[in-house]
């Protein structure tokens, strides 16, 4: 049986390893992190059915406990080529790994809100991330900025996706849902707070989404406001001023809010774009690049050379899975 | 005949069988980034001109797209050109262009000969619309 060294310890890379040491497969799997699943156990519950994120990095983890499996964890891969007909990995220490197939699982990192000045993010306390919701929610502390129980949230969604100005033109696929998801557990901790959601579109597209949306209303009392929120400001007591347009009223509106949470889209991690760019597989947005999105999304352009998860494009953690699935598949079928 | 405390009012309603599309095409060959606008309303939002009065950039905008054209002349004369519409749009709508040119076109410009001005003649065409929109 063939060796293969997997880049990434997230849902894809552990899901696709699972399944190819239990194929009988040596399996490398590669993780930059101290601990594997470091995009998963930073979530408190996920969408559509409020699972424990924890939960299931467990659940996930302990399909690494395979004797054909080895771990490198702390081990960030800088740089891979060929050899002869398998791959050679370097990684940040210097130290080689050969082996004779490769799976890119890098996945993807959060938008870094710093890049849309406009909207404040880390000039006023009470602009945040959708990951620092992600925290709060989990550590049931969803405070303002002078550590009190905030009156009012709002959610703006599509930062740094569906954006001219970030470079990105992609839609980011599940921030839509992950700020129903959020408006939900916000109203579940705090039930007198208001909780308003900004949006472009609101794309429900997936199993149950558009009953959570549904749910939201019916029974948490979230609001919808179709219009882009254009700029944050500062106020003297520690809260923040939106300005937007209220499309449906056709009237220009502005809202004080405690907390101005940032929807943040998902991009390529610094893993991905580098590795698929020295692959010469580098497609669109820096997201790595399969040869044809119907017959072979897991293949790439370089033999030996297989693809699943984030690091193709923004994708849900059920879709990653199957992902992964697909991708052992695939390279069961050609090892 | 209006017992019934209504009137059928045919203004009221956009007649999409009726709408002509000329001034509209006209609009998208000279500023063809405004194919891209989904209606967001983030020129609105960030629009100072918008905030004090009822100028709505995105309604003008809309309207023209829709073939209502009344009033839009004389509404486009509060923009004062400033760009920040431009700054903030998502699609990359080159706003402060379509604007100049709905201009063009309601006021009957002959466009078809026109062309867009040169880039080192923009700044000296902003300036005298300044000038005259401050007369205004
Ligand atoms: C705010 C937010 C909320 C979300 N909530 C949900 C939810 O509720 N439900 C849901 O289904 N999905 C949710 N997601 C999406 C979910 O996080 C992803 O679907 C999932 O993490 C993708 O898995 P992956 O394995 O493809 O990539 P990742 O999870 O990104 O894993 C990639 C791994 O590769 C490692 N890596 C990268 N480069 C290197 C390198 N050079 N060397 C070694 N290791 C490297 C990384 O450290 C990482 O551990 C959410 C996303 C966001 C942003
Ligand atoms: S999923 Fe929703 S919030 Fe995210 S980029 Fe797409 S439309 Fe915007
Ligand atoms: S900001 Fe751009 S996309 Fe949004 S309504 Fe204005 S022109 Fe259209
Ligand atoms: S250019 Fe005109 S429409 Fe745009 S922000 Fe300035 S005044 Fe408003």
């Amino acid at each position: 049986m063939k060796s293969i060294s997997i880049i990434g310890a997230g849902p894809a890379g552990i899901e696709a390893a699972a399944i190819l040491a239990a194929h009988g497969m040596s399996v490398s799997i590669f993780e930059k992190s101290e601990s594997p699943l470091s995009n998963i156990t930073d979530k408190a519950f996920l969408f559509p059915n409020f699972a424990d994120a924890n939960d299931l990095a467990h659940k996930l983890a302990e399909k690494l406990k395979s004797p054909s499996i080895t771990q490198h964890l702390s081990t960030e891969i800088v740089s891979l080529s060929r050899n002869g007909k398998g791959w050679t990995l370097k990684d940040n220490k210097g130290q080689s790994y050969s082996s004779d197939l490769l799976l890119l699982a890098t996945g993807y990192t959060p938008f870094d809100a710093h890049r849309k000045e406009e909207l404040g993010y880390d000039i006023y306390k009470g602009v945040v991330t959708s990951l620092d919701m992600e925290r709060m929610i989990r550590d049931k502390a969803i405070l303002n900025s002078i550590g009190e129980k905030p009156r009012r949230v709002v959610f703006l969604q599509c930062v740094g996706s569906r954006d001219e100005k970030s470079g990105n033109h992609y839609c980011s696929k599940l921030c839509c849902v992950t700020a129903v998801k959020q408006a939900i557990e916000l109203k579940k901790q705090l039930p007198d707070t208001e909780a308003y959601i900004f949006y472009m579109d609101l794309r429900m597209w997936g199993q149950h989404f558009e009953e959570l949306y549904r749910e939201s209303q019916q029974d948490y009392g979230v609001r919808f406001v179709r219009g882009r929120i254009s700029e944050a400001s500062g106020t003297f007591d520690g809260r923040v001023q939106i300005k937007a347009e209220d499309t449906l009223m056709g009237l220009p509106l502005k809202m004080t809010t405690d907390l101005l949470v940032l929807m943040v889209g998902m991009e390529a991690s610094v893993g991905t774009r580098c590795l698929a760019k020295e692959a010469g597989i580098c497609g669109e947005y820096g997201f790595a690049q399969s040869i044809d999105p119907h017959m072979d999304d897991n293949l790439s352009a370089q033999e030996g050379l297989f693809l699943c998860g984030t690091c193709k494009r923004p994708m849900t953690i059920a879709d990653t899975i199957a992902d992964a699935r697909s991708a052992a598949t695939t390279i069961l079928s050609l090892a | 005949m209006n017992k019934f405390g209504f009137s059928i009012s045919q203004g009221r309603q956009i007649n999409y069988d009726e709408i002509k599309s000329d001034k509209l095409d006209k609009l998208l060959e000279l500023v063809p980034s405004y194919k891209w606008c989904i209606g967001c309303g983030g020129c609105t939002a960030s629009c100072s001109a918008g905030g004090f009065t009822d100028f709505n950039i995105r309604r003008i905008h809309t309207a023209f797209q829709r073939g209502q054209y009344d009033g839009l002349e004389e509404k486009l004369k509060s923009c004062m050109l400033c760009g920040k519409c431009l700054l903030v749009c998502p699609r990359g709508v080159n706003l402060r262009s379509l604007i100049i040119n709905m201009r063009r076109i309601l006021a009957g410009v002959d466009v078809v000969t026109w062309r867009p001005p040169r880039e080192d003649r923009i700044d000296k065409q902003l300036a005298k619309q300044n000038e005259k929109n401050k007369r205004i």
